[in-house]
């Protein structure tokens, strides 16, 4: 930002408004680290204080909702001003997203605690995992610097992880073709898979966003999406994957 | 297009001499149109600035404006106080010509016609390009002969036919029902918003093409304000409009186009929308988001 | 003592030497007035305009002649001096603007302003009554258009000037050529003001002495011929107020008050307008 606002209040509320996001990322952050984790362990306990954080992270996005709606009405805003606010709006509510699916996870962890996966599956799951961790890491660090090139980067990283999901979705395939005793653990991973790679998703949406905030540029909406899973056998009815069907 | 400029500008000097210039240059005008791919013609000019300076004595307040008014759109112009956009606003009608020690160098074009030229009846210009003032300036007379002024000077109309262009100006500007029945009182005697869409009133009863508005609202309380703002989209139908404005958010929500001014530039011109989220020039941002200085 | 006592006190002071200085001038203007009443009052009667100065020694007698020849004069002085004072000054607020040759008028026109009338007597005197050969009604209202003029030019300018630019503006952006600005716009929405210039310059001539002495004269008789001298109320009462007779001391009072009434008349009016035009 070249001067800082002649009114320092707005100053300030932007501030806040940052800080209240990053706070927000953190425990996003935390929560799909802890989901996953409880995944690895099949520590049910660790997976309820994730779906305890969850709350934490509804009502902060209630919160930055609140300002930015403050923000315009006393501010006013325009030009970059107005792209930080929009943005934060939308980020918070990418980032409630992510929380609610990193939730997900951890409800089939409970589901999940006597079962015991696969190990190749498992490091499959373990890999993506990580590769989405990083994804959210760097976006929200994109976020904070405003680095419109990171943004880039993390945005067009995804497609890893869309391959990973792919991988990951024959590899569950296969086993429960070979041993249909697994399909019910199977599907639960599948949709944990799925969770990830939504998450996925919600972070390249974060990156659009940022990108938008520093140059006022849209991302071309045309990145290739790659879940070729839609065409795997047997079909799954998810054609298109912007939509509010991550809950499953 | 500095070279079709310069090619224009010659033409029109090279035949200054001559009785026809303006007719003759209007002829190259639109030559030199038609020459241009269609793609670079964009929305019809109704107002071409080019190299426009002007000086206040010997002080300079416009640099080298260059600069396209497009028809029938609203054009806003914005930036702090003393950079410019209401001198550059009083040349399109020469309203800077009533005192001696302010000049204009350049040229504007206006339906083919250099309206800076030296032989042009700047009476019939300013008749052609209305004005509104910041503060409403209702002439000492009842409203009904402040509407009638301006069309008296200009076309001698049996007394029905007058009544009927004050009716119908007064109707465009959405203050008949207000005032329809204190047409024969004074026109001080009207609210200052009153006042302000009077004035708007009398200006396009004289059947403008153009109409300038330099800082309208900035006297008026918001209501009023919304009444002008919506009188002057409105207009925009069939007039051209250029606004200056010091509130950007009027600038936001009537404007086509917005022109950004500092020290005597223009900085930025471009869609309204493309300004007030994603301007081009950081002085343009740092100005519109409150950050000058 | 502290600040704020100390400014209490400076600030008693200062009210209580105001107050007092104002009743001071104020007693003199109520006494000069109780005088004028007092003396003035008796001889305020009918024959006072009905019948004409009389003769040394004769008895009785009214002022007819004067107060017509007064009028006749100043009437005359403003005719001549409102024309050119109000062109003037339409000159010096709109054309004039910033040139050396208004400011040299409005210089020289200040200079009439507080110029001793007797002065503008002794030079009328000199261009009209000495070479036409003898004083005249006329040569008195030139002395006085001549007072006026700079009264009436500098209202106007001053009139015309308190009228925004901005109307200026708006009536030439119409389109209107800068005569009928002036004279649609300006100088209507001046008119009040520049009226009130004429009648205060009326006021301020009607009561002149010195420059008529040197001008119109005086004249014993009735008259209405303004090539000849010509009776009038200054004069008049300047030449009765020396004289001997009792009969004439009191016409001589009785014309005091009358001019004073006429211009306490005219101010009340000015004000009465300047008041109307507000609104």
């Amino acid at each position: 930002m070249p001067h800082s606002h002649i009114l320092k209040a707005f100053d300030r509320d932007l501030a806040e408004l940052d800080a209240k996001i990053m706070r927000m990322g953190e425990l996003a952050e935390e929560e799909l680290k802890g989901a996953l984790k409880a995944l690895r362990k099949r520590d049910p306990e660790k997976a309820e204080t994730v779906i305890v954080k969850d709350r934490q992270v509804d009502s902060l996005e209630q919160n930055i909702e609140d300002d930015t709606v403050r923000i315009i009405i006393r501010h006013q805003p325009l030009a970059d001003d107005l792209r930080q606010v929009i943005g934060a709006m939308k980020t918070a509510g990418e980032l409630e997203r992510i929380g609610d699916l990193a939730k997900n996870i951890a409800r089939r962890v409970i589901t999940l605690a006597s079962e015991k996966p696969p190990k190749p599956l498992k490091k499959g799951l373990k890999r993506m995992g990580k590769q989405v961790i990083a994804q959210l890491h760097d976006v929200l660090e994109a976020y904070a610097t405003r680095d419109a090139q990171k943004a880039v980067e993390v945005w067009r990283r995804d497609e890893e992880i869309d391959e990973a999901y792919n991988a990951l979705f024959r590899e569950l395939l296969t086993y429960m073709m070979e041993d249909p005793r697994t399909i019910g653990l199977c599907t639960h991973l599948l949709f944990g898979a799925r969770n990830l790679e939504r998450i996925g998703d919600h972070v390249t949406n974060i990156a659009e966003n940022v990108y938008y905030m520093v140059t006022g540029d849209k991302l071309d909406a045309s990145r290739p999406k790659s879940d070729a899973t839609a065409n795997i056998l047997p079909r799954l009815d998810d054609e298109d994957d912007e939509d509010d069907e991550d809950d499953f | 297009m500095t070279e079709n400029r310069d090619k224009q500008a010659e033409t029109a000097d090279a035949a200054a001499p001559a009785a026809d210039d303006a007719r003759a240059a209007a002829e190259t005008a639109k030559e030199e149109t038609a020459n241009l791919p269609a793609e670079r013609q964009g929305p019809k000019p109704k107002l071409d600035i080019r190299n426009l300076n002007f000086y206040y004595g010997t002080h300079q307040a416009l640099k080298n404006i260059n600069l396209k008014i497009p028809e029938k759109q609203v054009m806003a112009f914005i930036g702090p106080s003393g950079c410019g956009k209401s001198t550059l606003l009083r040349t399109f009608n020469r309203i800077y010509s009533l005192y001696p020690n302010q000049r204009a160098e350049g040229e504007i074009w206006m339906d083919g016609q250099n309206i800076l030229g030296k032989d042009v009846d700047v009476n019939l210009l300013r008749a052609k390009v209305g004005m509104v003032f910041q503060k409403p300036a209702p002439f000492p007379m009842s409203v009904f002969d402040n509407i009638a002024f301006g069309i008296r000077l200009y076309e001698r109309l049996p007394k029905a036919e007058l009544e009927e262009r004050v009716e119908q100006a007064l109707r465009r500007a959405a203050l008949w029902d207000e005032v329809k029945d204190k047409l024969h009182k004074s026109g001080a005697a009207l609210s200052g918003g009153q006042q302000q869409r009077l004035c708007i009133a009398r200006a396009i009863a004289v059947k403008p093409e153009v109409i300038l508005l330099d800082e309208p609202t900035s006297a008026l309380d918001p209501i009023s304000t919304a009444r002008i703002e919506e009188l002057v989209m409105e207009l925009s139908e069939d007039y051209t409009i250029v606004i200056v404005t010091h509130n950007m958010q009027q600038a936001a929500r009537i404007s086509d186009r917005t022109a950004f001014m500092y020290l005597g530039e223009i900085i930025e011109e471009g869609e309204t929308d493309q300004i007030f989220t994603a301007p081009r020039e950081e002085k343009t941002q740092a100005y519109i988001t409150g950050r000058f200085g | 003592m502290n600040l704020y006592a100390r400014r209490k006190f400076i600030n008693a002071f200062n009210l209580t030497a105001s107050v007092l200085t104002t009743f001071f001038g104020l007693f003199f203007l109520v006494w000069i007035l109780w005088e004028l009443f007092a003396k003035g009052f008796a001889g305020l009667d009918w024959s006072l305009f009905v019948e004409d100065t009389p003769g040394p020694g004769s008895e009785g007698g009214g002022l007819r002649n004067a107060i017509v020849g007064s009028l006749l004069i100043t009437l005359t002085g403003i005719f001549i001096g409102a024309p050119i004072g109000i062109l003037s000054g339409i000159y010096l607020s709109e054309y004039g603007r910033g040139t050396w040759l208004a400011a040299t008028v409005r210089f020289v026109s200040d200079i009439l302003l507080s110029a001793p009338s007797i002065v503008i007597g002794v030079f009328v005197y000199g261009i009209m009554v000495a070479p036409l050969g003898g004083f005249s009604g006329l040569s008195g209202a030139v002395a006085l258009a001549i007072i006026a003029l700079p009264v009436i030019l500098r209202t106007t300018e001053d009139m015309m000037l308190l009228v925004p630019d901005t109307m200026r503006e708006a009536a030439a952006a119409l389109g209107a050529p800068r005569w009928k600005v002036i004279l649609s716009v300006v100088l209507r929405a001046a008119r009040n003001g520049v009226l009130t210039g004429v009648l205060l310059a009326v006021a301020r001539i009607a009561g002149e002495t010195a420059p008529l002495l040197f001008t119109a004269l005086n004249n014993q008789f009735f008259s209405l011929d303004m090539t000849k001298p010509m009776a009038n109320l200054p004069v008049t009462i300047f030449n009765f107020a020396m004289g001997p007779y009792e009969n004439w001391h009191d016409l001589a009072w009785a014309g005091s008050l009358l001019i004073t009434l006429v211009v306490l008349g005219l101010n009340i009016v000015t004000r009465a307008f300047l008041r109307g035009k507000k609104h």
